[in-house]
């Protein structure tokens, strides 16, 4: 997890329409990304963001305007040179970079074999061994029984797994999923999610993805990077993220809301990563300084593994009066960080437009 | 006129229509496909884009559509003679017939190729592909359905094509049914003429059907 596979620097990506002159849009706007080896990275954002924009970028289906994109030590930008279409160098260093997509683009006329065969056809595999590597790609993905079938007679699930098995025929190092989850149900997404996690276990792979579901990056993401009108605006592991005062990302990964329940009260967000979340932290605080405290709102799960939740609690008083019990919390080895009058009402429900004033989440159960 | 004498007539008629449809169905395929296949690389946003190319072959097409065929065949003698020595009889005919139908043909290919999923070409260029992978791979077998309803078509209008031509020095049902049916009334040969194109027309569009249907049974919808 130390050198990164994927770094982009100042990417921009300018579209410009042909018909009203003059008339531009900044898809990218200066996109600095390091994705490090064997972690999966998710992009967030909403649409419009310039997810697709920065995903398609990294294999240069779509030409950046400015700035750099290298895979594996490759500079992919030099490679492309300046005409339209794919030189040989680029459609070379292309076939080591997987990539799935939201609507699998399966080729109707191929057998789930063939479609898994496509791209060794490509690199120029012999028929025997192109037909053994399909097999063993399907197996891979739990999908051996249906190498036959035609893809217009499988699930939506099934499909994004031959998408995935494709994507893997050229034994990439980098896998690039365009919201391959986004047309699924919450459950198949959860297997597809799961099996990416698995792949990336074991075959060391690096999993860039880009979503719109928080969801999916709560489930399998070591990293995040939160995207608006073509920008990173946080980035950083998971962990980091939410140790990070304020920052956006944690709150919408584990929204906590809830206003002060008057004057003089101090509200405060805190955050348990790891063993601290399995401390009974409240109930001591509660008790070594025999103070009420009310839980305003709380979103507790598992990340990558780890158990990880945010709390919004109130406590009476001013910050004045409660220095040391913060510092208590502090001291157990949790974030808390101050959440000012401002920041409760107004603020709070306009960073998370889709959160209702309910003091406990669903996540909590 | 009776059965027997009629009989050896269209016989002769079909055999030479058959012998100008298909070998100009023959070169109307391998002219028409590159072409339609080059009308939709070289458009706007597409793998090959150039306006130049595509300005100048959409001209060609559409001067090729915008003729009657019947003028075309008349101002098309001095090339089919160029090209085959004559400009009378079947083998000439092919001439005149196949650049009648290209432009047709090659509109219909733009079409069924226009409709192949812009995902499945990007998802072969994310792979690797070249654009001659991806015509191969990808355009035409995706739209190969649509590929057979299109020579279908243009079969048929071949076939009412070479009709045309039967007046204008070629052989075939359609001059026999000029010389016969219409400059000497010969009501029964005339009718005769026409059942046996009804027939030829049915025969090959339910050939062509029968084909979309084996690709499409292999699985529809391109998701």
């Amino acid at each position: 997890m130390e050198t990164p596979v994927i770094t982009t620097t100042g990417l921009t990506k300018i579209y410009r329409s042909a018909q009203s002159r003059g008339r531009e849009v900044t898809a990218l706007d200066g996109v600095d990304l390091h994705v490090r080896e064997g972690e999966v990275f998710g992009v967030v954002g909403q649409s419009g963001a310039g997810k697709s924009s920065l995903i398609r970028c990294v294999n240069l289906l779509e030409r950046p305007t400015a700035g750099t994109v290298t895979v594996d030590g490759q500079d992919l930008t030099a490679l492309a040179g300046r005409g339209r279409r794919a030189g040989k160098e680029l459609r070379r260093a292309r076939s080591s970079i997987g990539m799935v997509f939201q609507h699998f683009n399966l080729l109707s006329s191929r057998t789930v074999r063939d479609n898994v065969e496509l791209p060794l056809e490509i690199l120029g595999v012999a028929g025997q061994e192109r037909t053994r590597r399909a097999l063993e790609l399907l197996d891979l993905v739990g999908l051996a029984d249906k190498a036959k079938a035609y893809p217009a007679q499988l699930s939506g699930g099934q499909k994004q797994r031959v998408g995935i098995a494709r994507a893997l025929a050229g034994n990439p190092k980098v896998l690039l999923s365009d919201e391959a989850t986004s047309a699924l149900d919450p459950e198949t997404t959860r297997s597809i999610l799961q099996l990416l996690r698995d792949l990336n276990r074991q075959l060391g792979l690096t999993v860039l993805l880009i979503t719109h579901e928080m969801e999916v990056v709560k489930t399998i993401c070591d990293s995040a990077a939160l995207m608006r009108k073509g920008r990173i605006v946080e980035s950083g592991t998971v962990g980091e993220l939410l140790a990070t005062p304020g920052s956006q990302l944690a709150q919408e990964l584990f929204p906590v809301g809830g206003t002060a329940s008057g004057p003089g009260r101090t509200v405060l967000d805190v955050t348990f990563l790891g063993a601290a979340a399995t401390q009974p932290v409240i109930s001591q605080l509660a008790r070594t300084y025999n103070i009420d405290i009310s839980i305003l709102g709380a979103a507790m799960d598992t990340v990558g593994g780890r158990q990880i939740g945010r709390m919004r609690i109130e406590l009476p008083g001013a910050y004045e009066d409660n220095v040391v019990p913060i510092g208590f919390l502090r001291e157990q080895g949790l974030q808390a960080e101050i959440v000012d009058d401002a920041d409760t009402g107004a603020d709070a429900a306009a960073t998370v437009p889709a959160q209702s004033p309910a003091p406990v989440k669903e996540d909590a159960k | 006129m009776t059965w027997s004498e009629m009989q050896p007539l269209l016989s002769q008629g079909t055999i030479d229509t058959l012998y100008m449809v298909l070998w100009s169905a023959l070169v109307t395929l391998a002219g028409g496909l590159p072409l339609g296949i080059l009308l939709v690389l070289t458009d706007k946003g597409g793998l090959l884009q150039n306006a130049v190319v595509n300005k100048a072959v959409g001209a060609i097409v559409n001067i090729g559509r915008s003729l009657p065929f019947m003028i075309l065949l008349i101002a098309l003698i001095p090339f089919t003679t160029l090209i085959v020595g004559t400009f009378i009889g079947p083998t000439a005919m092919i001439v005149p017939l196949a650049i009648g139908a290209i432009p047709f043909f090659a509109r219909l290919v733009e079409t069924a190729i226009r409709e192949v999923d812009h995902g499945l070409v990007e998802a072969v260029q994310a792979m690797g592909g070249s654009i001659p992978t991806i015509v191969r791979k990808v355009l035409l077998p995706q739209a190969l359905p649509s590929l057979v309803s299109a020579v279908t078509t243009t079969v048929i209008v071949l076939i009412g094509y070479s009709a045309m031509a039967g007046a204008v020095g070629g052989e075939g049902l359609g001059s026999k049914a000029v010389t016969y049916g219409f400059q000497r009334f010969e009501n029964g040969f005339m009718i005769a003429t026409v059942v046996v194109l009804i027939a030829i027309v049915t025969v090959v569009q339910l050939l062509g059907d029968g084909v979309v249907r084996l690709l499409a049974r292999r699985g529809r919808t391109a998701t």
